[in-house]
């Protein structure tokens, strides 16, 4: 039973982590590039849901709060690809690394002027509810969190594999200057799918503020959905969210039988034996280069 | 005995056959082109060859000895050198590096000796240096010695890669596509320097050519191959007139 | 614009082309030698840890800059130099053998795990760098009776020969002794960097399948550059422990890893140079934001309340060179140079970068 417990407050955790690399691969699978600030922007989605729907700030409905949110990141995620990332079009993936980093740094610097340091909690409509049933006890965020990123995973992976926009964002990643010359808008396609990745990522900030306290650093969390995304494969969505998944379930189940500095190990040593085994990940992409 | 042998060579992408059962020797001292149509698997037997792909089936034998099983870096060691399709020069890097950077199997110090620059290492360095220049002179590259390769034009970048391969001091040397891009002066000359390479270098070459008139100039023998098999093989002049050839560059559909 | 007379290849071998280069480094070194006679304890202190800083940037340097290697998780390097050092001097080991020694320990297990790194590319040997960099972050905490857990570790005093190079009791000694390892250091790399392995390192960065074809074993030579470079961060993280005294897990957070990248992208990629600007600029900017703050205070702005704006103001930096800028410091120094040797000759265009285009790394 209390394995039972374990798994399902895992599943629920791995669901966060998978919405984040979810950020992670949609940029990926659009530039080709890494945004090591998605979980910065997680936070900064949850904190601004906050700003907007907290009793003492602006006190909006709760899921006002969320889409109003929702759209301000978008255009967050848009603008930030308009105004910094595309300046660096074409310049070495390791640009991008170092780039989306410091971009990290500087969300987390407005989120603490504006906001602070001390932890802080979202006001949500589901907060305290629990479902019992056969000595297990699931609360209504955990459930809300599965269901949510189900939903959206599926509603990614079919724009990427049906829609127009969503296939000439994947011909764009592998080969930008014939994408160009087969008339691909690139750069206006990489800006929406930023803007997008900053909608996921403000859902996976709700969510994670629905299970406790939030601080600025908390996009540090982005260092293990970025694991998930490896593990995963980093073009895949399914994929993500497994590798989402396994790292949400393996933590606490480990956690309760080795001692807890393995626990937070676990994630990494996983990642790396698929790295190993597998380097493409689970749901491989990699080929050989042509010469 | 022929210095390169091929044997029922075939390599399969998924379904795809890009390679199958191709055969052919190469002499000593030869020149040997192989023709064919784009697609029809021309660079992936060379990518074969320098162990780049494994093959599906089939052997390579480089002056006796079976390199099917060698890693690509084991290539260059025995004396075989290749160009690329499609430029594959050190770009950061000054055309002076480029060439030192073919010298590599000659390398006789290790790391450390590297760091603490030994005598011997200094010793060497003039040594692969003297050779450089022997190919620079060759190539008459001196008024880009000291140039970045980013910044060259397209026919010297050409010129620096099969540089670059005879500084391996190779005895086979594997031309990919050496004229493609090239103006008609640039191709006179690689041409003339082909000749050379086998005359006073004693190179065997083996190339893979779109120009006709370049096959015809330098090479003693054609291997004609579409879809992946083998056409025709023997003289420019009776390659060339062969119906399968004819049928598979004009697309008469009239052979198999 | 200088023009060198060549008559032997010496010439070219040779670190300076020419004897005003070998000067210059000349006059460079006396000024780095006599520097304690010229500067207070503070600003002396400061300078090693630039120093430091630098030798920590060359390590990367190897990796990043010379085989294309981005590593994002130096910070474990740097952890396992100073543990290794510090547990080896508790143990009773002198310091002239426990340096080295640590540098090793670092080295190898950096070509270590780089074997298997290796066959991974660009953004995924970075991933698992950070990764490596998590689980060592964890293991100096499981593994307490060396590293003295969450609590930390006392790094011994040095003494070489009777000599004490304690960073409090002998700052002059320490900073020459820190001085004297870099330049060593810095000797080395230019020596590697002239030499077969330094342009297999290369070869390796620009193509790896041209390089195969050279007959370059690709993974021997990563594993090789990322072994040197671990190696040498290793050393700095030595002295670093040395340098702050008492220290903990946290001193080498993943912010130090970033620090790290961001010497040597701002300081230039490819350059030795770069590594010595970079850290320049990395130790510089915290006292000239304390020196702001202070005058700003005088005419009534309080910044002191803002937490976070040294992190904040560095990656600002941090973007701006990376999208104005993406050769750093000593790329920027090379242009302006040049400008000036073919004066009034410059035209605009020349400095203009090419428009290049990504192509997918999934095809490799």
């Amino acid at each position: 039973m209390e394995l039972l417990q374990l798994i399902i407050g895992g599943l629920a955790n791995g669901c966060i982590y998978g919405l984040v690399a979810l950020g992670f691969v949609m940029i990926y699978k659009a530039s080709e590039g890494v945004n090591f600030a998605q979980g910065d922007m997680m936070m900064l989605g949850a904190f601004i849901a906050l700003g907007f729907g907290n009793s003492d700030e602006m006190g909006l409905p709760f899921f006002i709060a969320v889409i109003l949110a929702m759209v301000l990141m978008f255009g967050i995620g848009w603008g930030v690809e308009r105004v910094v990332v595309r300046r660096i079009f074409g310049q070495p993936q390791f640009a991008l690394v170092i780039l989306t980093i410091a971009l990290g740094f500087v969300f987390r610097f407005v989120a603490g002027s504006i906001w602070g340091y001390t932890p802080l909690v979202l006001e949500t409509p589901f907060a305290g509810q629990n479902l019992r049933g056969g000595g297990i006890v699931i609360s209504l965020a955990d459930l809300v969190t599965i269901g949510v990123t189900l939903v959206l995973t599926i509603a990614l992976w079919a724009f990427f594999a049906f829609t127009k926009i969503g296939l000439a964002a994947q011909a764009a990643s592998q080969n930008q200057m014939a994408a160009y010359i087969v008339g691909v808008p690139v750069m206006r396609i990489n800006s929406l799918i930023w803007g997008l990745s900053g909608a996921v990522a403000t859902v996976a900030g709700v969510l994670y503020a629905t299970r406790g306290a939030i601080d600025p650093n908390i996009g540090l969390l982005g260092i293990k959905a970025f694991a998930a995304a490896v593990i995963g494969g980093l073009g895949s969505l399914p994929g993500a969210l497994l590798g989402g998944l396994i790292i949400g379930v393996v933590e606490p189940v480990a956690g309760r039988y080795a001692p807890g500095e393995l626990a937070k190990m676990s994630p990494y040593i996983i990642m790396l034996i698929v790295l190993v085994t597998r380097p493409g990940g689970l749901f491989s992409q990699i080929q050989m280069k042509k010469v | 005995m022929s210095l390169l042998e091929v044997q029922d060579l075939a390599i399969h992408f998924g379904g795809v056959k890009a390679v199958d059962g191709v055969s052919f020797d190469v002499a000593p001292g030869e020149v040997f082109a192989i023709i064919g149509p784009n697609g029809a698997g021309k660079s992936t037997i060379f990518n074969l060859i320098s162990r780049v792909y494994n093959p599906t089936r089939g052997t390579i034998r480089f002056d006796g000895q079976d390199i099917t099983g060698l890693k690509a870096h084991d290539i260059a060691g025995l004396g075989i050198a290749r160009t690329f399709q499609n430029i594959e020069l050190f770009d950061h890097s000054t055309v002076l590096d480029n060439l030192l950077m073919g010298r590599h199997t000659h390398r006789a110090t290790n790391f450390v000796q590297d760091i603490l620059f030994l005598p011997k290492v200094r010793r060497e360095e003039r040594e692969h240096r003297r050779r450089v220049e022997q190919v620079i002179e060759f190539l008459e590259l001196e008024a880009y010695r000291k140039k970045m390769i980013a910044g060259l034009p397209y026919g010297v970048r050409k010129v620096v890669e099969i540089g670059r391969a005879l500084a391996i001091g190779p005895r086979l040397i594997l031309l990919d596509e050496p004229a493609s891009g090239l103006s008609v002066e640039e191709t006179r000359d690689v041409a003339f320097w082909i000749e050379d390479m086998r005359r006073d270098m004693g190179l065997t070459v083996l190339m893979v050519e779109h120009d006709m008139s370049l096959v015809n100039q330098v090479s003693d023998r054609v291997l004609a191959v579409a879809n992946g098999q083998p056409l025709a093989l023997g003289s420019p002049a009776e390659v060339q007139a062969h119906p399968d050839v004819m049928a598979a560059y004009l697309g008469t559909g009239a052979a198999a | 614009m200088r023009v060198v007379f060549k008559t032997s290849y010496n010439r070219d071998i040779d670190l300076h082309e020419h004897g005003q280069s070998r000067g210059k480094i000349a006059l460079l070194a006396a000024i780095m030698i006599a520097l304690p006679f010229l500067v207070g304890d503070y600003y002396l202190a400061e300078a090693a840890n630039t120093l430091i800083w630098a030798l920590a940037g060359m390590g990367l340097m190897v990796a990043v800059g010379h085989t294309g290697q981005v590593s994002l998780g130096h910070a474990a390097f740097l952890a396992i130099g100073a543990y290794a050092d510090s547990a080896l001097m508790n143990a009773g080991l002198p310091f002239v053998i426990s340096f080295p020694v640590a540098g090793l320990i670092t080295g190898l297990f950096g070509a270590l795990i780089a074997v298997p790194a290796v066959r991974m590319s660009g953004i995924y040997l970075a991933i698992a760098t950070l990764a490596v960099f998590a689980i060592v972050e964890e293991l100096v905490i499981l593994l307490e009776p060396i590293t003295g857990g969450v609590g930390g570790i006392m790094a011994p005093s040095i003494t070489i020969l009777g000599i004490s190079f304690d960073r409090y009791g002998a700052l002059d000694h320490f900073y020459w002794l820190c001085l004297a390892i870099v330049a060593l250091v810095t000797w080395g790399y230019a020596n590697l960097m002239r030499s077969p392995t330094g342009r297999s390192f290369l070869a390796v960065r620009d193509s790896e399948v041209s390089a195969r074809a050279l007959g370059i074993n690709v993974t021997r030579t990563r594993a090789l550059a990322f072994g040197l470079s671990s190696g040498v961060t290793g050393l700095a993280g030595a002295l670093m422990g040395h340098y702050i005294g008492f220290f903990n897990y946290e001193l080498f957070s993943i912010f130090i890893s970033i620090n790290l990248l961001l010497v040597v992208t701002i300081g230039g990629l490819g350059f030795i140079q770069g590594a010595f600007l970079g850290a320049i600029l990395i130790t510089a900017v915290p006292q000239l934001i304390s020196i702001m703050r202070d005058n700003l205070v005088s005419v009534g702005i309080d910044l002191s309340g803002i937490p976070g704006l040294d992190t904040m103001i560095f990656s600002l930096i941090l973007i701006g060179f990376i999208i104005y800028e993406p050769t750093g410091l000593y790329g920027r120094w090379l242009k302006i140079r040049t400008w000036f040797e073919i004066f009034p000759l410059a035209r605009k265009d020349m400095f203009r970068r090419q428009k290049s285009y990504l192509k997918t790394e999934r095809m490799r």
